[in-house]
């Protein structure tokens, strides 16, 4: 039904442009600039199709605007290059606490979760698995001196460092989702368990040549203070109060649509410790 | 007193190029002919012409000191522009210009554009330019700007590196690409920023780009055809590093087997950093080029136990193929990302009453080192800046001694790290001169607090981050040019600058010394006291590298790329964000007041003592 329409709206555009007659336009199209990283699954791609691509379509139909993409690999410098430069009106994931930008309500939470192969049953809940001694573990390594993702930090406060193995979040730009390579290390049997960001682990678990478990943490945060969750929003430009709160409202109309495509995504959910702003 | 005294065949050879020079002089005067017999000219000949300035530090030596003595303490103030020229380009300059025959060379930081200018035409016009191309997305992997550090000549080619991680040969005469090679990927982090090093038939390069967590390397490729001679890495494996039956460290924590493996945690060394972005120097009786190794990454110190080799160090290799003599580390386990890829200075020093072969390294850790060039004996290691985190260098083990209480961890708030991230000083070389026996040490002083912060997020993954914020240490000053006496290891003298001295330093036979500042002025001060003698405000701050030659007119010139950038100078090339103290990797903070007195620029000035009437 919905493709015979789109037949017959084209068919009509066909039409009026032989005729030489431009077609009956509405006020001008709004435009929703974004800026995303055009590699980078599950979150964007330049072909549209990360969880961030889905929900900013979304939301931009529900603003009735059209959407248009800046696209820059995610990395330092992203939001100096991309939205403070004026390229674009909003990065669609960011932690709610992220400085650089002015954040709406979070729109989903998530939590470092341990990927391991099914067939192991290993049940890795917690830092402190006797197991983690002998097992040979992933983590995804930042590359600026002294910080890195909390689970090489509980790790190495424990001193499980030998055994570790570092992945670069990174990943290799060169090919298509570049930071599946960590759970892609589970897989091939390289490692036994990889403590992995959520949202990717949740991605490209199911899409290894055999079974993967993705399990939560028992643990919120460790040491106490330092998370392991992370509420996730959108960054607009710092002094753009008037996006942010649209996209708040928008963001609160579309809950269950936007819940509904982070499922397709099996992004792993926790319940917000706070309530959101 | 002099790194020449005493060297009579010196002198000899000398005077023997001399003559040859005057006798060849009728034939050089067809620019054709000029263009050829450069090429067969040795670059030992063209680093003492004082002519020319054929690689950014002059010399093998590095010792960025000409000959040249038109200008003098005594005249420098009639110091005028002679001409400009704009390359176009807004980011940090920070390349030396070169200068051979009767053209100038100038390299851009990204796109990487060579130009050529014709020195023997009023105000210099364009001969030809070069254009690499790089890779735009090489931008997101460059960590501290965009930046090249340089060019290096050598047989009739223009050899440098591009930021998309390729080395260029570049036909000097016509411009034409000889050959272009592919060294790295920057999909996997890896960029080149540094200025390659030419010694007979093989360029000299290395990567960059520790914060992506990529191993660290130096290659030789043949000046003929560009292909890869060797390729030594600096962490892994024996066989990988190029250590075989010649490696002979000075110190006992440096022998044993593959200390690039255990070093390390298992696996740690293949995202291990080493990289080499900096400089390297060549003597050429002792056959053996040097260079440092920047700091280990890219993850944080307390995972990667060990003394992490061969990160924060430097090798002397044997330039034909590679292979590794000897290996001194500045900052075992470093914790505090201080690259070891300083500059590194080769002179011959009465010490303790006989001349030894040294090579001085005013090292980011806070220390001027003096070694022994020939085995890499520690001989003085001497604080130049006001220094917290650590307490000496033991020069019975040649090890640095940190204090545990100033430490980088997560977690923790640590207050009053002196010197901070950036070191003592960065990148930017010093000069030497042989008249006045003294070392002019461009560098910062800055101090550091770390503390945990909002979360950081890169490629969609949050951590919590650290946010390092600098702020100027004692004095209040961010900045200092120190003249700095290797023998005495004490500083003779030193002036304070309000932002960090980010520039290099050119010194010469007049007893000037020249350098510039981030707000922009180029100076010139008395080389045996400080005085001020000369300033010149440039439409940018400078973070370059002045150089001197003789024009064809036969004029005494002194040129410099203007343009703020790099690490210290992105608050203004790339916009950052004063309030966010945690920009520019913390160093922002410091910098916040530099938008207000500098823009970005690209041009290129050079200056002339007024023209006699």
């Amino acid at each position: 039904m919905r493709r015979r329409q789109g037949l017959l709206m084209l068919c009509a555009l066909v039409v009026c442009t032989a005729a030489g007659v431009a077609p009956p336009s509405a006020a001008p199209r709004r435009e929703l600039r974004v800026c995303a990283d055009p590699n980078n699954l599950p979150f964007s791609s330049e072909r549209r199709e990360g969880l961030e691509n889905l929900v900013m379509a979304r939301i931009a139909r529900d603003l009735g605007a059209d959407l248009t993409y800046f696209w820059w690999p995610q990395r330092r410098g992203f939001v100096r290059n991309t939205l403070n430069a004026g390229l674009c009106d909003v990065v669609p994931g960011v932690p709610a606490q992220y400085d650089p930008v002015l954040t709406t309500r979070p729109y989903y939470r998530s939590s470092y979760v341990a990927v391991s192969r099914r067939a192991d049953g290993l049940h890795v809940t917690t830092f402190d698995d006797p197991a983690l001694s002998r097992l040979r573990i992933g983590v995804q390594l930042i590359g600026d001196n002294g910080v890195n993702t909390p689970p090489a930090h509980a790790l190495a406060r424990r001193h499980i460092i030998n055994n570790v193995r570092g992945f670069p979040v990174y990943g290799d730009y060169r090919r298509a989702s570049p930071a599946a390579g960590i759970v892609e290390a589970v897989a091939r049997g390289d490692i036994d368990v990889a403590f992995v960001w959520g949202p990717l682990a949740g991605y490209f678990a199911p899409r290894q040549s055999l079974p993967l478990d993705v399990r939560m943490l028992s643990v919120r945060d460790d040491p106490p203070g330092l998370s392991l969750d992370f509420d996730i929003a959108m960054g607009v430009r710092k002094g753009n109060a008037a996006l942010r709160d649209e996209l708040d409202e928008a963001l609160l109309r579309l809950r269950p649509q936007i819940g509904r495509i982070l499922d397709d995504f099996a992004v792993p959910r926790v319940e917000p410790s706070t309530a959101g702003r | 007193m002099c790194a020449l005294s005493g060297r009579w065949s010196v002198v000899l050879r000398e005077w023997l190029r001399c003559t040859f020079v005057l006798l060849a002089l009728p034939w050089c005067l067809d620019s054709g002919a000029e263009a050829q017999s450069l090429g067969r000219q040795d670059i030992l000949t063209l680093q003492d012409d004082d002519a020319q300035w054929v690689m950014p530090a002059k010399n093998y030596a590095s010792t960025r000191y000409s000959r040249l003595a038109d200008i003098t303490a005594a005249n420098v103030a009639s110091l005028r522009l002679a001409w400009t020229f704009d390359t176009g380009v807004r980011r940090g300059q920070e390349a030396a210009p070169l200068v051979v025959g009767h053209t100038m060379y100038v390299v851009t930081p990204f796109p990487n554009i060579l130009y050529a200018l014709d020195l023997a035409k009023p105000g210099a016009p364009l001969k030809w330019k070069y254009e690499p191309r790089p890779d735009p997305a090489a931008q997101g992997v460059a960590c501290c700007d965009v930046v090249n550090r340089g060019a290096a000549y050598a047989g009739g080619r223009i050899f440098y590196a591009t930021l998309d991680a390729h080395v260029v040969a570049v036909d000097a005469e016509s411009g034409r690409e000889v050959w272009k090679t592919k060294m790295g990927e920057i999909g996997q982090g890896e960029s080149m920023t540094m200025a390659p090093l030419v010694v007979r038939d093989r360029v000299l390069v290395g990567n960059a780009g520790g914060d992506f967590g990529v191993r660290g390397w130096i290659a030789g490729l043949d000046t003929r055809d560009g292909h890869i001679a060797w390729r030594a890495y600096n962490t892994g494996p024996d066989k990988d590093v190029l250590i075989g039956s010649r490696f002979r460290p000075f110190y006992a924590q440096d022998r044993g087997r593959d200390l690039g493996v255990t070093s390390w945690p298992p696996d740690a060394w293949r995202t291990g950093g080493g990289t080499v972005w900096g400089w390297l120097s060549y003597d050429p009786e002792l056959d053996l080029v040097y260079h440092g190794t920047a700091n280990p990454g890219p993850w944080n110190a307390e995972q990667r136990p060990g003394d992490n080799k061969w990160t924060a160090g430097m090798f002397a290799r044997d330039p034909r193929t590679g292979e590794a003599v000897w290996f001194y580390q500045w900052s075992p386990h470093d914790i505090h990302d201080w690259d070891g890829i300083n500059e590194l200075v080769l002179l011959d020093l009465p010490i303790n009453g006989q001349t030894r072969k040294v090579l001085i390294r005013p090292e980011r850790n806070g220390y001027v080192y003096v070694l022994d060039r020939a085995t890499g004996e520690v001989l003085s290691a001497t604080p130049y800046v006001h220094n917290t985190t650590t307490t000496g260098v033991d020069l019975k083990t040649g090890r640095l001694q940190y204090r545990a209480d100033k430490v980088l961890e997560v977690g923790r708030v640590t207050r009053e790290m002196c010197p901070a991230a950036p070191g003592a000083k960065d990148w930017q070389p010093s000069s030497y001169s042989p008249r006045t026996g003294l070392l002019y040490i461009p560098h910062q002083n800055l101090c550091m607090d770390a503390e945990p912060s909002d979360v950081g997020y890169i490629a969609g993954t949050p951590f919590q981050g650290l946010t390092a914020r600098m702020y100027p240490g004692p004095g209040g000053h961010r900045g200092e040019l120190t003249a700095w006496d290797p023998i005495r290891a004490k500083k003779a003298w030193s002036i304070k600058e309000s932002f960090p001295v980010w520039s290099a330093t050119l010194t010469t036979a007049g007893d000037v010394v020249f350098y510039g500042t981030m707000d922009g002025w180029l100076k010139a001060v008395y080389a045996r006291t400080g005085q001020p003698l000369w300033q010149f405000k440039l439409d940018s701050g400078v973070v370059g590298q002045p150089v001197t030659y003789r024009g064809p007119d036969g004029r005494q010139y002194v040129a410099v790329v203007a343009g703020v950038g790099g690490w210290a100078g992105m608050i203004v090339t790339n916009q950052l964000d004063a309030r966010d103290a945690s920009a520019g990797k913390g160093l922002a903070n410091a910098m916040r007041d530099l938008p207000s007195h500098t823009k970005p620029g690209g041009t290129l000035y050079v200056f002339a003592l007024e023209a006699p009437r």
